[in-house]
């Protein structure tokens, strides 16, 4: 096993396109665990971990988040009142926070990552480099199964980028504990006033985290009948939130595994998708 | 593979296999078995130590990854006279350390949390040891400890 | 304690006093060396290779690839094990490497010694066994289905305890019938199985292992490495919890082999997957109870059918069925009783000993059942149990007299009188909330609810077996003074034994320094194991009669260097000699040679049932009451638990803060039983054999707790002194699930909880006619099939005193 510490991203790029099967390392939160136990031996192992330039983190007209940024800077440097927060919020522990990444929690592309959800209801595009060049990828087109992904060898992801959100979002995850669980299912919620537009993404409940495109025309014509758009105090009808979370549920795709039942799993995307919308449409009244 | 680190504030060489984790090298390479293995994946924070001052699960670093870095662990913690931290004497004096396993990784997590926090409320602090599990306690008397240590070391 | 020899001041840091652990500053500092620190020069690393299969005939064996691999030392199989091929904790029924059939998922099959951890693994993934899979029991109630695959010689049944009790046919005013499922949970315990065998000159080994009782392991190791036991010497290495999960071999004979073998120390650490493989689990149980009640409260008939799953070994299978059964009407007078009780043999993981050894299951039933009766009555929860409550002098549906300290009905009411929480503030934290990080819920749509449950259990072993523990004490001069050492083979497990020891030889003593010497087989009698919260009563009691014979000595040798006769008033206190009450001089001139004295201590006699399941079969007991309060977000079906008052009957707390340690540790290990912990098997295979899965309480799951203890002193033992590990496990889960069932409405009747339960997703599992009651001999305390074939044969307890 061969182990290779760059310190700069050209050179990263420079041994992963000698080696096809070498594996980035950053915070180790999945490999490190697979490592441990045996289940992977990597020819070459690449620590990403010292390039700065992965550390970026750009919020002008568009945010840039670089692969690098941990859950811990994430968590203090946004606003708590954020779906970006929650979800970094949600994410293990304080050790598990300070090194985890954005690029590992895509790189891993499990279904129950807690970032990935938030990235889709951003519309978040998915940016990798190589020593040939750059490409971006819709984060739809970038997730391919269940812990597979578009990256092909000798490829990094630099980071994900979206349009700087105008509106409010919420992100929630439900799990069997108080703390430290890989998430049942989640919910992020993102509220576009320049678009007029609601998006929903859920996570845990499908092979990939997923959209829910009825559900999001149901809540923008349920803003618009109330004349919300214009007015965030005109709020839609009470009923609009349980129909929404009935819509959301209707476009998962939940299985049973050893932590949940596909019949749970789809009756709390439900309810968290409900309440989501609830506490996303009270937060664009400045709450 | 060599690996050259700060540990405790001494430079240490180590040749580790390559697939170790930071860990495996404190404890079978450099003979730090301070830090404890419980579980190996991150879930139980026995192992956590700081990384360049911030704490982390010493099992999901790659020991090659804390080359030329910093790492601070509980064998290091107590004074050049070996006298205990106050975090240490805390546990002592609370019934806070029963088998002991999870102690090294608690105590390491509770300095780190005073050190950021030194006031820090109960929900901050039982945030803040989320990471780090205990079987034989129930968490009753670490809560005990991190209020008698913020109360000592708050003291002039 | 004479009355003659009496201290005038208590010394300090003796009984009574909450002082700091003696091994706790080691701990603090990272520097306790438990099993997994150890290392010797040119040690090697083992590793074992299990079957992937839950009933299997092995076909073949190859190591020659694993042997082929650089750095591999020794790669060994059933046929070499060097004497006997069985072991066992009640009797040898379990292979030290599977020989021609493999009964479980993760039985052993071969193991190997490299160079580095990295290359017994790789020599152990290049081992290649194959296996012809047999049909497989996946399910207690197959184990007695005609036609199931016999899985020992002696049949599927282990064990049958059937107790009758005055007239079970009694009528009754109201009846409540319920069926009750619990889980498999594990002990998880952070410390892993680890241990470090070292070759010796002389033929033998010392090992170094994580374990509850070094004559038991000694026990069983011997007779397989073909060596008489002076020969095996096994040492206590640092154990990092145990909660029943050590009290069973798990690599010490695998290490020994290996070391023997190469010649070299091996060390032998298991990951958590392989520790999750590598010791038993706590049985799961069904429960079928029938309680009938009079219309004023009074139970007056309980009918009881248990059935649990032992696994593919014994292990301590037929201890805990007898437990089970005789604890399955909870701490209540019940004139009429008929219980059955089965433990079966499955290929699914071996059960054992687990903190409550078979009482958490059935107080989870019985408690359910009284909430039900008392709804069906329209009493109080509270007030049908006062109604009902053992006192001493009742009878229990064994027949045995509780002549025991038995405060429960004070024990009741001071956990009913606990205030609870205050209302939640008005904007709480989303970490304070039903989910916790994960941010979902809203105080709006929370409900509060409030559960009440007692139950008891024995402490020391039960049945008659012959327990004893052996304690030798020293009394020295030391540099700084007296300096007394405690020589056991008793295991301190990080429950406190060893602080306990110490306060008891101070108090008894008067001396300051307490040490102990090593813990191991050699130069000591067994003290027997670390469980049954037995050791304050077993190896206390040793230590106390050590101590008090060492006084004893001291004070003759004081009476002879003044030339006194033997009733003169002479007294030591804090190392000084005291002729009426004046100081002569240090007790150091009176210490060489040092005093010495060994003394066994053992519990008063108790015996076997008979036919009817009737005997004086425990020892003693300890109650517990615990009242949860939880919050419930019942649309997403996630529990908070808000607050925990628990009161224990403790006898006489020897160190206080130990024992609130001991409760309130017992109490996140049933909070966890309740809400969240079990082991998922699917076809005998568990699938969530890691802590990402396994799920144990975080700070963040843990409430508030306020704990009290009734100290009402057992007669007979040092101090009145009761074991305290166990009680606070028993109650914690029933008394969770019944404040989740206040919240919701919901039935309720299998723990863990799932969210699927609390929402409807789920349904309570239906009332169904139970199993028939095997057709073995009943009570016998090893399958008689067994016995029989063994003339001769002593079962590890007997069956009635004076037979």
């Amino acid at each position: 096993m061969e182990v290779l510490l760059p310190g700069t991203l050209d050179q990263a790029l420079g041994s992963l396109a000698e080696r096809p099967h070498a594996r980035p390392i950053a915070g180790g939160t999945d490999l490190m665990v697979a490592l441990n136990r045996g289940d992977e031996r990597p020819e070459a192992i690449v620590d990403v971990s010292r390039l700065a330039e992965l550390e970026s983190w750009h919020r002008n007209g568009r945010v840039v988040l670089g692969a690098g940024v941990t859950y811990s800077r994430v968590l203090a440097d946004s606003p708590g009142d954020d779906a970006l927060t929650e979800a970094a919020r949600a994410v293990g522990s304080p050790q598990i926070r300070n090194r985890g990444t954005v690029g590992g929690n895509l790189g891993t592309a499990s279904p129950a990552g807690d970032l990935i959800p938030v990235l889709a209801a951003r519309d978040a595009d998915i940016e990798l480099v190589s020593a040939v060049g750059r490409r971006s990828l819709p984060w739809h087109e970038f997730l391919t199964g269940p812990k597979t992904t578009a990256i092909v060898p000798g490829e990094l992801i630099a980071g994900a980028s979206w349009p700087t959100p105008t509106g409010p979002s919420t992100f929630a995850k439900v799990g069997p504990r108080n703390a430290m669980v890989i998430s049942i299912c989640s919910v992020c919620v993102q509220v576009d006033e320049g678009a007029r537009a609601v998006r929903v993404a859920i996570g845990s409940v499908g092979p990939v985290v997923l959209r829910a495109p009825d559900a999001e025309a149901f809540a923008h014509d349920a803003i618009e009948e109330a004349g919300g758009w214009g007015d965030p105090s005109r709020r839609p009808a009470e009923t609009a939130a349980a129909r929404f979370g009935e819509l959301v549920a209707a476009a998962a795709r939940p299985i049973d595994d050893v932590r949940s039942t596909a019949a749970y799993r789809r009756h709390a995307v439900r309810v968290l998708a409900a309440r989501a919308l609830t506490r996303t449409l009270g937060r664009r009244l400045g709450g | 593979m060599l690996v050259r680190l700060r540990v405790d504030g001494e430079w240490r060489e180590a040749d580790a296999w390559e697939g170790s984790s930071l860990l495996s090298m404190l404890r079978d390479d450099l003979g730090l078995t301070g830090s404890k293995n419980a579980c190996e994946e991150g879930e139980c924070g026995s192992c956590t130590v700081w990384l360049d001052g911030v704490l982390a699960c010493s099992c999901l670093v790659l020991a090659a990854q804390a080359h030329d870095r910093d790492v601070g662990t509980i064998d290091g913690l107590a004074g050049d006279e070996g006298d205990l931290h106050p975090v240490q004497r805390a546990f002592l004096d609370s019934g806070a350390v029963q088998c002991g396993f999870c102690t090294p990784g608690l105590v390491v997590a509770v300095t780190d949390l005073l050190e950021r926090d030194p006031d820090p409320s109960e929900l901050a602090t039982r945030e803040a040891l989320s990471g780090n599990l205990c079987r034989c306690t129930g968490y009753v008397k670490i809560l005990d400890a991190v209020r008698l240590a913020r109360r000592r070391l708050g003291e002039p | 304690m004479s009355d003659m020899e009496t201290f005038v001041d208590r010394p300090r840091g003796g009984i009574g006093e909450s002082i700091s652990r003696p091994d706790g500053e080691p701990k603090v500092r990272g520097a306790f060396a438990y099993g997994s620190d150890l290392w010797a020069d040119g040690a090697l690393w083992a590793r074992t290779v299990r079957s992937p299969h839950a009933h299997a005939r092995i076909l073949s064996v190859d190591i020659g690839p694993a042997l082929a691999i650089p750095g591999v030392h020794a790669v060994l199989v059933s046929d070499d094990v060097p004497g006997e091929r069985l072991y066992g904790l009640e009797f040898p029924d379990q292979p030290v490497l599977a020989d021609d059939v493999v009964r479980y998922v993760g039985e052993p099959v071969v193991v190997v010694a490299g160079d580095h951890p990295e290359t017994a693994r790789r020599a152990a993934d290049a081992v290649r066994v194959t296996y012809e899979p047999l049909e497989a029991i996946t399910d207690m109630e197959q184990a007695t289905a005609p036609g199931a695959p016999e899985l020992h010689p002696w049949g599927n049944v282990l064990r049958h305890i059937h107790i009758e009790h005055g007239d079970p046919g009694a009528d009754a005013d109201v009846w409540v019938e319920g069926y009750y499922e619990t889980g498999m949970q594990d002990q998880a315990a952070l410390g892993p199985e680890a241990g470090l065998a070292v070759p010796a000159d002389d033929g033998g080994v010392d090992l170094y292992v994580t374990t509850q009782w070094l004559h038991a392991d000694r026990r069983q190791i011997a007779p397989c490495l073909g060596l008489p036991e002076e020969l095996v010497r096994v040492h206590l290495a640092g154990v990092g919890g145990a909660f029943g999960s050590r009290e069973d071999l798990h690599l010490h004979i695998h290490a020994c082999m290996l070391a023997r073998h190469t010649g070299r120390p091996v060390k032998m650490v298991y990951d958590r997957a392989e520790s999750f493989l590598g010791h038993v689990h706590r049985h799961p149980a069904r429960i079928w109870l029938r309680h009938g009640a009079a219309r004023d409260g009074r139970l007056v008939v309980v009918r009881a059918r248990l059935l649990i799953d032992g696994g593919a070994y014994a292990s301590s299978s037929t201890a805990v069925i007898a437990n089970a059964s005789t604890f399955a009407a909870g701490p209540y007078a019940v004139p009429n009783a008929a219980i059955d009780g089965t433990a079966v043999s499955t290929n699914n993981p071996p059960c054992g000993a687990m903190r409550g050894f078979g009482a958490p299951q059935v107080c989870f039933g019985h408690e359910a059942q009284m909430d039900r009766l008392a709804d069906a009555l329209g009493i109080d929860p509270i007030e049908l149990r006062l109604r009902n409550v053992l006192r001493p002098g009742s009878v229990m549906p064994t027949g045995q007299v509780l002549r025991s300290s038995a405060p429960v009905e004070e024990l009741v009411r001071r956990c009913a009188a606990i205030p609870e929480p205050p209302p939640r503030s008005a904007a709480p934290d989303v970490l304070e909330l039903p989910g916790g990080a994960g941010n979902v819920a809203g105080p709006d749509t929370l409900r509060r609810g409030v559960g009440f449950a007692i139950g008891y259990k024995n402490f020391a072993y039960s049945e008659g077996f012959d327990d004893s523990a052996e304690a030798r004490v020293t009394l020295s001069a030391g540099p700084e003074g007296p300096l007394a050492e405690i020589r056991t083979a008793a295991v301190e497990v990080g429950q406190g034994l060893l602080t306990v020891l110490t306060q008891i030889a101070r108090t008894e003593l008067g001396v300051g320094e307490v040490r102990f010497a090593p813990h191991d087989t050699t130069r000591i009698g067994s003290a027997g194991s670390s469980s049954a919260s037995r050791q304050t009563m077993m190896a206390g009691g040793a230590v106390h009669a050590a101590c008090v014979a060492v006084r004893g000595e001291l004070l003759a040798r004081a009476r002879a260097a003044l030339g006194l006769p033997a009733g003169a008033d002479v007294e030591v206190v804090d190392g000084r000699i005291l002729l009426e009450g004046v100081p002569l001089g240090d007790i150091a001139t009176l210490l060489e040679p040092p005093v010495s004295a060994t003394e066994v201590y053992r519990h008063r006699q108790v015996e076997g049932f008979d036919e009817l399941g009737q005997g004086d079969v425990h020892v003693a007991f300890a109650f517990a009451a615990e009242r949860a309060v939880v919050e419930v977000d019942e649309e997403l079906g996630l529990v908070r638990v808000l607050q925990i008052a628990a009161v224990q009957d403790v006898g006489h707390a020897l160190n206080p803060a130990g024992v609130t340690g001991q409760i309130e540790g017992g109490t996140a290990q049933g909070v966890g039983f309740a809400l969240m912990e079990e082991l998922v098997l699917e076809g005998g295979a568990i699938r969530n054999g890691s802590f990402t899965d396994y799920l144990i309480p975080t700070i963040l799951d843990m409430p508030a707790m306020v704990s009290e203890v009734i100290e009402d002193p057992e007669p007979g033992v040092a101090y009145g002194a009761k074991g305290v590990g166990e009680p606070s496990t028993i109650v914690a889960p029933a008394a969770v699930a019944a404040a989740v069932r206040a919240a919701t409405g919901r039935r309720l009747n299998r723990i863990p909880i799932r969210p699927d339960d609390i929402v409807g997703l789920r349904e309570p599992l239906p009332w169904r006619e139970p199993p028939e009651v095997p057709d073995v001999v009943f009570q016998t305390p090893l399958p008689a099939i067994w016995l029989a074939e063994r003339p001769g044969a002593e079962p590890a307890q007997p069956h009635r005193l004076g037979e």
